[in-house]
């Protein structure tokens, strides 16, 4: 198995570990604004998920993140089905000449974009798309203009990811089930905010598994990365 | 002719409704599709698809849809698909309904179906 196909079937993996070790938090963050159902459907599904790319022969990075998207579509109910999954199997062909940092930029940036799409969804309505957006745009910048090394880039993209989901507690729900609770959604963390968030972290520390980490990464995971004057005279 | 495809949380009720609309749908090709296919509410996108595949004869198919996730499941569908399937913004009973009358016409299109089936949207019923 390629060295990035493998990856892709520890990413997986590790995502569905991840997720089961947060199911009770999911629910119980569902529970609040919700139905009650985000971790059992996520839990569910990746634990298939990961199932299904184990017994892949010889993936390739796009084969691995199809056959997740597929497996999600047909195991999550919900939203998260088609978003998470139809999302994934939408984005999946920007892999397929291979896992490069042009092509994971190219693969986020699409399945960004389905997300919204298919959620009808932007920045400030209090979904996933609050922690996806400015994670995609920051993991975008780091790789194209800031020239950082992609593992620095993702996790710098995490790093904004976090903040997108503290972003998400404060403000009112205007898409899905919790905007039919108005401003009682105030105050509550999104669950499929911090669910992207969780699986952003596994991917990161998988990828942390795979490739040589710059001795700077833990300085630089937390900074602004809205540009300014000072960064453009670098 | 253009078939139809009638997708909500609950098998039942697509059945139900498939069921009012064929009653004005002459030959039209309605196939009811929902559930989560172990007995439960929800919809699954490969579901679905099959249901585009059986609603089809190569003229395209118009979908009515019910709420939320299940819009977002027929759009995922209509993307595996092959058919030429569209989904209408309209409520999906009084669509249907509508859709089915609509199909029966030599002149049907997809779109003039679909227009049918949004129609649907600006019945008053008091």
């Amino acid at each position: 198995m390629s060295e990035a196909g493998e990856a892709a079937v520890d990413a997986v993996e590790a995502v569905a570990e991840r997720i089961e070790a947060e199911r009770s938090h999911l629910t119980e963050l569902d529970s609040a604004i919700g139905d009650a159902d985000h971790g059992g459907n996520m839990a569910r599904g990746w634990a298939a998920a990961a199932e299904a790319v184990a017994e892949l022969d010889d993936p390739d990075p796009a084969t691995v993140v199809k056959t997740t998207g597929k497996t999600l579509l047909s195991e999550v109910g919900g939203a998260s089905g088609p978003l998470y999954g139809g999302s994934l199997v939408f984005a999946s062909p920007e892999l397929s000449d291979g896992l490069t940092a042009e092509s994971a930029v190219a693969f986020a940036e699409t399945y960004l974009e389905k997300v919204q799409d298919r959620g009808d969804a932007r920045v400030g309505d209090k979904t996933m798309v609050d922690a996806l957006t400015p994670a995609v745009h920051t993991f975008k910048k780091s790789i194209e203009t800031d020239d950082v090394e992609p593992i620095e880039a993702l996790s710098k993209a995490v790093a904004a990811a976090e903040r997108g989901v503290d972003f998400t507690v404060p403000i009112r729900a205007s898409k899905g089930r919790a905007s039919y609770l108005g401003w009682r959604s105030v105050g509550h963390q999104d669950p499929g905010a911090t669910s992207t968030l969780y699986i952003m972290e596994a991917l990161l520390d998988v990828a942390t598994e795979h490739v040589e980490v710059p001795d700077e990464l833990p300085d630089h995971a937390d900074s602004p990365t809205i540009p300014d004057a000072e960064a453009d005279d670098d | 002719m253009v078939g139809l495809v009638v997708v909500s949380h609950s098998a039942t009720a697509a059945e139900g409704i498939a069921e009012v609309a064929g009653e004005m749908g002459g030959d039209t090709r309605i196939e009811p599709v929902g559930g989560d296919g172990e007995g439960g509410f929800g919809t699954v996108p490969d579901d679905i698809e099959d249901a585009l595949g059986a609603a089809d004869d190569g003229d395209g198919v118009v979908v009515l849809v019910d709420l939320g996730s299940a819009v977002m499941n027929a759009e995922v569908a209509l993307e595996l698909s092959d058919a030429d399937a569209v989904i209408a913004d309209a409520p999906v009973l009084e669509g249907a309904v509508n859709a089915a009358v609509a199909a029966t016409s030599p002149k049907a299109t997809v779109d003039s179906v679909r227009e049918q089936a949004e129609a649907a949207g600006d019945i008053d019923k008091l």
